[in-house]
Formats: C-alpha cells, sequence, structure tokens
C-alpha cells in the first residue's frame, strides 16, 4: 500500500456515509450544469440548422448591403444578366440550375397558441428544390407551377394553422393548397412556405426579386464569379457562398444566447460552489481524528490534500453526470424562436455534441475544484497531535 | 427579545459556513432580481404605449408597406382624431452593434400624437423646416457623444445608400418608461431620395407608408374603430390590420417568447440551487447540535421551541443575505445596462421584483429549515443524550 496515496474506496464510501449531504451539494451542482450545457445545446442547435440550410458549391446573390432576403431586390433585368454568366452548372436536360426567389415574410397565427408569428415564404421552383439536395418531399407532391399550390416545411406544418398536407393557407387574398409537406434535414427550410415564384411574384405584387441562387460548376470558380458580378456596373450586387450566408444569419442569435448563457452559469456556478466549500469544511471538521490517524501511520501531507481534493472533485463529477444526462433529455423537444436578422421564425433543436459534453463536465470538475482546494489545504495542514488530541 | 439573541448567537457560532452561506444567498436573489428586471426590460415597449393610440399595418406582415393615399380615408373614418405614419429605416451607424430604432415619420402630425417626446420650440420648428434633419433622444445623444448641429451618416440596409443627417433637436421623455434612444427623420426626405434611385427595392414605388399611427377619441372604441378602419380597406390592394398599439407591442416580445419563458425559467432555478445549498447548511447544524436539543428536552421545553430555534435561525439567515442580495441588484443592474448598451433602453428595478426577492428569500429560509426541523422535533431525548461527549 503506497502512503503517497489514500485509496479511492476511502473517498468514494466517505460520500456515501454522508448520503444527504452528497445529494444536496451534487444536486446544486447538476442544476448549474443543466443550465449550462441547455444554453451551449441551444447556441449550437440554431447554428446547426443554420448551417446545415448551405450547399457548399451555391451561391446566394443579393442586392449589395441587403443582408437578409427579406431586404433584398433584384430586377428582373439584373437577373436575366446574372443568367448569362458561364460559370452556372446544368442539370441532365441542360436547364440551368439557377433560381430567381422573391422571398416574403407573412404573420400567420400558430396552431396551438393562435398567436400569429412571421413564417418566410418562398417562391421558387423544381430548379430551385434540385439547388437544395437536403430538401425531400416526404409527403404529397411538388407544386404545379402556375397554379395556387404550396409545399410546406416540416416544422410549419406542425406549428401554424392551415399548414399541413390537404388544407388550406389565406394569404395575400387567395387560397393556397398545400400539396406537400418537405422535409429540409432540420435546416432553416423546415420552417419555410414554398411556392411558384412567378404567382408569388403576383400575388404578393412585388417587382423585383428577393435573391438569386445558382450552383456552381466548379466549386472554385467563386472568387471569379464575385468579381465579375461586383465589378459589373448594370448591377448593384453582392454574391456570397451559400454556406457563408446562412453561417452570418445564425451568428447574432447564436452569440447572444450562448453570451447570456454563459454569463448565467457563472454567476449560477457562485452558488454551487459555495456548496461545495460548505460541505468540504463540514467533511474535514467531522474526520478530524481520521485525518490524524492517516498522518500517525504515516501518510503524507500530499496524499490527505489529495484525498479531500479527490472526494470534492467526485461529488463535483456526480453532480455534472446527472445536469449532463438531465440535459441530454432536451434533445427531444422541439423549440422555436424568431431569429432577429431575418425577423422570421426559425424551428430547431437542441443539439449535443462531444466538445459540449466535454465543456459541461469540465465546468463542473472546475467547480468541485475551486469549491474543494481550500478545505482540503486546510485538512493538509493539521498538525498530528492536535487531530488526535480533537478525536 | 431573548430568543432573536439566542437565534443570531446560535447563527454565527460556525462563522465560516454562516458567511459562506450568506454569499450564495446574495448571489442568488440579486442575480434572481437581476434576471427578472431583464424580463421586464423586454416589455417596457409594451409598458409605454397609450391607450388611444392603433397602429395600422399590412395585414400580410410588417415587411410590407401601405400607401400614402390611405391617410385621408383614416382620418374620416368615426371615432378618429388624429393619423400620422413611420417607416422603419434600419440603417447602420458604423457597426450594426449601435443599434437605435430609426423612423422617418412626418414631423408635425407624428409630434403631436406623441406627446410623451418632449422638445424644444426652437428646436421642433428647426425639424420642420430642415428637410435634411433629425431629431433624437437625450440618451442617444449621450451615448455618442452627439450635439445639436452635428451630421451623422448612417448606411441604409433597407434604403440603400450612405444617407446624412443634421441633428435639429434632441428630446427628453415625459418620464422615466419613455424611450430616449430613437431617431426620428423626415419622411419625405426618404420618399424624394426613393424616387430620385432606379431602385429595385421591396415596392419599387415611392409614395409608401410602414405604419399608420391613428389617435381615437376614446379608448374604449378601439376595437370598434379598428374594424372599420379595417373593413375601409377589405379586398383592395393592400389590406389592412389595426390593432391597439399594446398589442402590437406585445407582437415583438412574443417573437422572443422562447427565450423569455427560459430566462423566468432560469430565475427560478438559481432560488433552487440556492434552496439546496441552505437545506445542506441546516441538515448540518442540526445534525451538530443533536445533543442541544436533547437537553433542552430534557429541561423541559417543548418540542415546538426547537422547531422555532431552527426555524428562526434559517429565516434569519435567509433574510441577512437576501437583504444584501436586494441592496446589490440596483449597482448591479446600472452595470448589466451599461454593458448591454442600446440594447435595453430602459432598464428599472421594479417594485414587484423587490418583493418577489424578499419573497424568495423567506421560501428559501423556510424549506430549507423545514425537514431538520421536523426531524429534530422527534427526538428521543435519551439518544440525543447519548451523544453528548
Amino acid at each position: 500500500m503506497s502512503l503517497r496515496t489514500v485509496p479511492l474506496s476511502y473517498i468514494a464510501r466517505n460520500l456515501w456515509v454522508r448520503r444527504v449531504t452528497t445529494v444536496l451539494t451534487a444536486g446544486g451542482m447538476a442544476l448549474v450544469v443543466y443550465v449550462f450545457a441547455t444554453v451551449l445545446m441551444m447556441s449550437e442547435g440554431i447554428r446547426a440548422t443554420l448551417v446545415a440550410t448551405g450547399q457548399s458549391d451555391n451561391v446566394m446573390v443579393l442586392r449589395k448591403g441587403a443582408g437578409a432576403e427579406i431586404n433584398s431586390g433584384i430586377a428582373r433585368n439584373q437577373a436575366a444578366i446574372i443568367d448569362s454568366l458561364a460559370q452556372i452548372a446544368t442539370d441532365g436536360q441542360g436547364r440551368k440550375l439557377v433560381s430567381h426567389e422573391p422571398v416574403v415574410l407573412n404573420t400567420l397565427p400558430k396552431r396551438d397558441s393562435g398567436k400569429p408569428s412571421n413564417v418566410t415564404v418562398r417562391g421558387t421552383s423544381d430548379i430551385g428544390l434540385a439547388l437544395r439536395p437536403q430538401v425531400r418531399i416526404v409527403q404529397g407532391r411538388m407544386f404545379r407551377p402556375g397554379t395556387s399550390e404550396i409545399i410546406t416545411g416540416r416544422a410549419v406544418a406542425k406549428g401554424f394553422a392551415g399548414a399541413g398536407l390537404g388544407e388550406t393557407m389565406r394569404f395575400a387574398g387567395r387560397d393556397w393548397v398545400v400539396v406537400g409537406v418537405f422535409d429540409a434535414s432540420r435546416s432553416a427550410f423546415d420552417s419555410e412556405v414554398w411556392g411558384d415564384s412567378e404567382q408569388m411574384i403576383q400575388a404578393f405584387r412585388r417587382s423585383a426579386f428577393s435573391s438569386v441562387v445558382f450552383r456552381l460548376a466548379d466549386v472554385d470558380s467563386f472568387e471569379a464569379v464575385k468579381a465579375q458580378l461586383e465589378d459589373d456596373p448594370r448591377l448593384t450586387l453582392e454574391a456570397k457562398r451559400e454556406v457563408k450566408f446562412y453561417a452570418e444569419q445564425s451568428e447574432a442569435l447564436a452569440t447572444f444566447i450562448r453570451l447570456l448563457g454563459l454569463a448565467l452559469s457563472i454567476i449560477f456556478s457562485i452558488g454551487a460552489v459555495v456548496g461545495a466549500m460548505i460541505t468540504m469544511f463540514a467533511s474535514v471538521a467531522s474526520r478530524v481524528g481520521e485525518i490524524g490517524t492517516l498522518r500517525a501511520l504515516g501518510f503524507r501531507r500530499s496524499a490527505v490534500l489529495s484525498a479531500f481534493l479527490g472526494e470534492a472533485l467526485l461529488l463535483a463529477l456526480v453532480g455534472g453526470i446527472m445536469g449532463l444526462g438531465a440535459a441530454s433529455l432536451m434533445q427531444t423537444v422541439n423549440i422555436s424562436t424568431v431569429n432577429f436578422q431575418t425577423f422570421s421564425e426559425l424551428a430547431f433543436q437542441f443539439r449535443l455534441t462531444p466538445a459540449i459534453a466535454m465543456q459541461s463536465l469540465a465546468f463542473a470538475l472546475t467547480m468541485g475544484l475551486v469549491g474543494g482546494f481550500i478545505p482540503a489545504w486546510r485538512a493538509a495542514r493539521l498538525k498530528i497531535v492536535d487531530c488526535l488530541r480533537a478525536a | 427579545m431573548f430568543l432573536l439573541r439566542l437565534l443570531l448567537k446560535n447563527a454565527f457560532r460556525h462563522r465560516l459556513r454562516t458567511l459562506l452561506t450568506m454569499v450564495g444567498l446574495v448571489v442568488a436573489i440579486s442575480a434572481f432580481g437581476l434576471l427578472r428586471t431583464i424580463v421586464d426590460a423586454w416589455y417596457a415597449g409594451v409598458d409605454a404605449t397609450s391607450s388611444t393610440r392603433l397602429i395600422t399595418r399590412s395585414s400580410i406582415s410588417l415587411t410590407f408597406p401601405l400607401p400614402l393615399n390611405y391617410a385621408e380615408r383614416i382620418k374620416a373614418v368615426e371615432g378618429v382624431s388624429g393619423i400620422s405614419w413611420a417607416n422603419w429605416f434600419g440603417g447602420i451607424y458604423v457597426t450594426e452593434r449601435n443599434f437605435f430604432a430609426q423612423f422617418a415619420v412626418d414631423p408635425p402630425s407624428y409630434l403631436a400624437l406623441y406627446p410623451e417626446f418632449q422638445l424644444d420650440e426652437a428646436e421642433k420648428q428647426a425639424f420642420f423646416r430642415d428637410r435634411q434633419g433629425c431629431v433624437v433622444g437625450r440618451k442617444l445623444a449621450g451615448k455618442f457623444g452627439w450635439k445639436l448641429g452635428d451630421t451623422i451618416a448612417l448606411r441604409g440596409t433597407i434604403y440603400p445608400g450612405t444617407w446624412r443627417f443634421t441633428i435639429r433637436g434632441v428630446y427628453q421623455g415625459k418620464d422615466a418608461k419613455t424611450d430616449e434612444q430613437q431617431m426620428f427623420i423626415h419622411w419625405q426626405r426618404l420618399a424624394d431620395g426613393i424616387r430620385a434611385r432606379v431602385s429595385a427595392g421591396p415596392s419599387g414605388k415611392a409614395d409608401f407608408v410602414g405604419v399608420y399611427v391613428v389617435r381615437i377619441h376614446n379608448p374604449d372604441d378601439a376595437p370598434l374603430v379598428s374594424q372599420r378602419i379595417d373593413a375601409l380597406f377589405k379586398n383592395s390592394l393592400a389590406e389592412t390590420l389595426t390593432e391597439t398599439e399594446k398589442a402590437f407591442q406585445l407582437g415583438f416580445v412574443s417573437m422572443s417568447e422562447t427565450i423569455l419563458l427560459a430566462v423566468q425559467a432560469v430565475s427560478f432555478i438559481i432560488i433552487l440551487i440556492i434552496m439546496a445549498v441552505m437545506a445542506n447548511t441546516m441538515t448540518m447544524t442540526a445534525r451538530e447540535r443533536l445533543a442541544e436539543y436533547a437537553t433542552l428536552k430534557a429541561l423541559g421545553f417543548p418540542p415546538g421551541f426547537v422547531v422555532k430555534l431552527l426555524f428562526g435561525e434559517s429565516l434569519m439567515i435567509a433574510l441577512i443575505g437576501g437583504g444584501i442580495g436586494i441592496a446589490v441588484t440596483f449597482p448591479m443592474a446600472q452595470a448589466f445596462v451599461k454593458a448591454a448598451g442600446t440594447l435595453f433602453p430602459i432598464f428599472h428595478v421594479s417594485m414587484l421584483t423587490v418583493a418577489l426577492q424578499a419573497l424568495a428569500a423567506l421560501v428559501v429560509g423556510a424549506v430549507s429549515a423545514a425537514w431538520p426541523a421536523w426531524k429534530m422535533s422527534r427526538i428521543d431525548i435519551v439518544q440525543g443524550l447519548r451523544h453528548v461527549a
């Protein structure tokens, strides 16, 4: 038996002996880790949803300085100039893979609460569908061009009144029949309604498209295309890779949530650290005799220090695992909020990644370390004689 | 009195533990107060509304404009005593982080509808006369160090290009609830500017308005007048939706509903955390004093006395910690609003928040002592005395 480290079983058993205290302290830490992990998962969920929306070989063209599709306007003649670019890919039938899309926001009532919220309505075509391979029609069929038929994303079909398969939505003075529901693999398109581009332009009395999306035949030709579009004096446009465009849309919201959550977690952790410190001080105080005995047997000061520190860390680990477990249950929850940048509703999920799990456990262990260090230090500094006298 | 002294001395017998518990309480109660204040600040726009104002917007969504010629027709509706209009400008001042509200308005009618924005008469006339001029709120001017006569440049997002405005007036809010971080420019300037460009913007035309602000004679008429206005434009090219200003602002708040709900839930979690910590403290305290309680019972004190002692001590620690926590909330709120910048124009710790903080402290104190007190009141005197020495 080495006299440099106290056996782990001694440490673990001590936690079990004072069960109520252990449960209360670990419970406090679990709550803090739960809040920490949930917030990180929320931020990651928003980012993942929006990043999944972009394709690496697609290019999004907007009016210069617009920032979001709803602020942007591209006239028909400008769209025609974009169509004439040589670098646009063609599909099997020789059609150019470029889509002119008007995007508007429509305030529609939600299914459960009846409260209105902004839904993105996009005018597109079957080329637009081909440009987004992650989108598949899971119920019904694609809308026919030139009709008042629409298809809705999974989240819209579930969350908004009149958006399910076969139901009718009324907006822009017309009734639109939902002929299909599509699944966009947990990307932003799940929160959209798609209809025929020309019908949407007429219905909303627009004279211009909001954005033009096309696929590059060669992924590396993006820089050349961007230069060509932005230098053209007839156009006031900017081109972005689709992935970058959607990443920027999530930035403000995801950053806000992450910062708010981190600030809260740090404040809460003070409470949990205080709890851990109280527990460890009491633990040391009640085992003064044992400490003296251990020292008298020959265990070194460092062994006593590491024993009590180990106890605090084990306590924190238990709390951390409990909190992480509770947070991982949140992954089954579907939530939606309005993205400040696009001003429209975005449905997303909590996403637990290994990185978040590691960060949460590290956070828990740090709390244990901070809370347990001073009591452990005090325990190690006790004189053998005083301990045995007090026992 | 004797009881109080006993409680106080008992509480501080183990100074370190009591102090640590109080630190935890201070942090928890002040965090709870701060979170509640953040939620209140989100609703600040709703609190600043007037019951005699209605907002008319496109029935499709707020991003669709209404024609200017609607103004005359709305004014003629029975029950309407005043009308004005506003467009959300959405410009950026230097960087996106310097966000503040900018509205393109018809100055004479708009300022008449919003008496809470108080402007010097001379500044008001200067603003009316200068189409390139603007009026900013006092807090906004203070934040960026603007003075009368300064020129500010905004980068337009909805209305492209760089727009320059000269500050002709700085307004003050009538009371603490009024937002002093807004900027008003001339609607006519916007319309002229758009007409001058070959624009492919959202509407493509110039004489369009974002929302109409309608003043009514009698607040009780609000639903009736709203219906009348909407009926005027039913089946037209631009149908309208009219609602009270409060409902309009609530619509914005409900956009962030999920986040607000989460913040409110989290503010209760912190109370739970501190309850766990405090329950731990009281359990330890009770366990240590087992022998004393047994002695008290042997001396003839009723079991209720022991319960009173434990509850009293717990409540005392909770109230002292809670009191300091409430006091700390105010400077914390000040620091927070400075860090958040223009995100929260109104940020006040309300009386309700303070009351709830005190209640939370009481509940924490009471619940933490509940189980130990119950256990201790039922101890066997002999078992307890066996623990002496």
